[in-house]
């Protein structure tokens, strides 16, 4: 399939781009450890975001893999797991911040070690959500692509080490035009006391819209009704689908 | 699962307010005020957000607040950290023993979502909090809205990462309290919900306590 484009994102580094529906983003971990936190916003709507919270309860998880859709706090389905080689994506333990990275690693700056200099993810993704007019307030729990958190019958938390392997790639099929930021720091609970981020590699594709039999959609029901929600922006472009709404 | 009891009583509080189901709550705390929230009749679900008094752009974090404690749910010790990395309050007494904050607030949107396209026009959390915000005529509004603590609401997370709603673990008379550790903007969403069994489908007042200091 042609690649519309393609960019390499180094470890620590941060990316915002525009990613259309029709198209499929996909996210590559360059080596074992990856992690690369992401937000998504509705491109013609800058208040409507990817929602954690909304996008747990609606299916029922508190992780996302293969046929997840990532709702907005809109009920809209923004963009749908097409393809996941890892198994398990973590929505619920945030970024970094300066206080943490600097906690776990001691300071590098600029000044001393130029763009090597440490970043922590709270910081990258604010810095990308300047370019657009927004800020910290407009910065919501992001999804950590290829990193794993569990939690045990107590609700305590563990973190698993190099979850993801060199190559392991997560395709996300975009339903709706989206701005998404990016940021390749380390996962905040990685116990690693190095500073170590990965690159991922990020390819857009073209992509059919989804049919009605599509196995995102029909999860479960609450997707199919996210999808109704999503096609109502785009009522020229519904791919002929009918919907019972 | 643990239970403090608060060495304090409601007869000196210094302000005592009851919330019907279904209204938003308003309140600006100082640091060192400790406050209570009571649930009247059981299993009500008690959605609520706090947000620096001095720069609501810091607010609470649900991710920051789980990572840092190492586990989801909150309880006593629990501290309610803001999206910098701060302690805006701490958990100082829970009769109830846990309470959830991945579980998020309804909208009418993801009414349509969870339950069926023509549920967008029952009342929900986010009205709430929208038409609460707005009333403050401070800038505020819905960018402010993160993910809030559903406070007497059990939402457990099995380790195999699916997320369950449970019936609930709360009863009358449960309450959970907790000390501002600086100057608190408080929203609560009293939660209108009808569709869901957490609450018997039934949506009940609460009350909210506050006394001035620790030592009540």
């Amino acid at each position: 399939m042609d690649i519309l484009w393609s960019e390499l994102i180094p470890g620590g580094a941060h990316f915002s781009g525009v990613v259309r529906r029709g198209t499929t983003l996909r996210v590559t971990a360059q080596e074992a450890g990856a992690n690369a936190s992401i937000v998504l916003y509705n491109y013609e709507q800058l208040t409507e975001r990817y929602n954690m919270a909304d996008t747990l309860k609606g299916q029922h998880t508190a992780f996302i893999t293969r046929h997840h859709v990532l709702y907005s706090d809109m009920g809209r389905a923004l963009c749908s797991v097409t393809d996941d080689t890892c198994g398990w994506h973590d929505p619920v333990c945030g970024v970094s911040n300066a206080a943490l990275v600097e906690e776990k690693y001691g300071t590098a700056s600029y000044q001393e070690h130029r763009n090597d200099y440490y970043r922590n993810g709270a910081d990258s993704l604010v810095n990308e959500l300047e370019k657009y007019g927004m800020g910290l307030r407009d910065l919501d729990p992001p999804l950590n692509l290829f990193s794993k958190v569990t939690v045990d019958d107590t609700g305590n938390m563990r973190f698993h080490e190099n979850h993801a392997a060199a190559g392991a790639r997560i395709a996300l099929r975009f339903e709706m035009h989206c701005l998404v930021a990016i940021s390749t720091c380390q996962h905040p609970l990685d116990p690693a006391r190095t500073y170590a981020p990965r690159a991922v590699l990020l390819e857009c594709l073209p992509t059919p819209l989804p049919a009605a039999d599509d196995p995102a959609r029909t999860l479960c029901p609450e997707n199919a009704r996210a999808f109704v929600n999503t096609e109502r922006m785009f009522p020229s472009l519904a791919g002929g689908v009918e919907h019972a709404a | 699962m643990s239970i403090l009891e608060s060495p304090r009583s409601p007869a000196s509080a210094g302000f005592r307010q009851v919330v019907p189901a279904g209204e938003p709550f308003v309140h600006q705390l100082t640091a060192g005020q400790c406050f209570r929230i009571l649930d009247l009749e059981g299993n009500q679900a008690v959605d609520t957000l706090f947000y620096s008094a001095a720069d609501p752009d810091e607010r609470y974090s649900a991710v920051d607040t789980i990572r840092a404690q190492g586990n989801i749910y909150l309880t006593a010790g629990s501290r309610l950290l803001s999206n910098k990395g701060n302690a805006l309050l701490t958990i100082v007494a829970d009769t109830c023993g846990r309470h959830d904050t991945l579980g998020g607030a309804c909208s009418a949107e993801s009414n349509t979502v969870r339950y069926a396209l023509e549920k967008r026009h029952m009342h929900s959390c986010r009205d709430s909090f929208l038409l609460a915000l707005a009333g403050l005529d401070n800038g505020m509004g819905k960018r402010d809205l993160s993910s809030n603590i559903n406070f007497f609401m059990n939402v457990p997370v099995t380790p195999e990462g699916q997320l369950t709603f449970e019936d609930g673990i709360s009863a009358a008379g449960r309450y959970v309290e907790m000390r501002a550790e600086t100057d608190v903007l408080v929203l609560i969403s009293n939660c209108p919900q009808l569709n869901n069994p957490c609450n018997a489908y039934n949506p009940t007042p609460v009350e909210v306590l506050v006394w001035d200091t620790e030592n009540g």
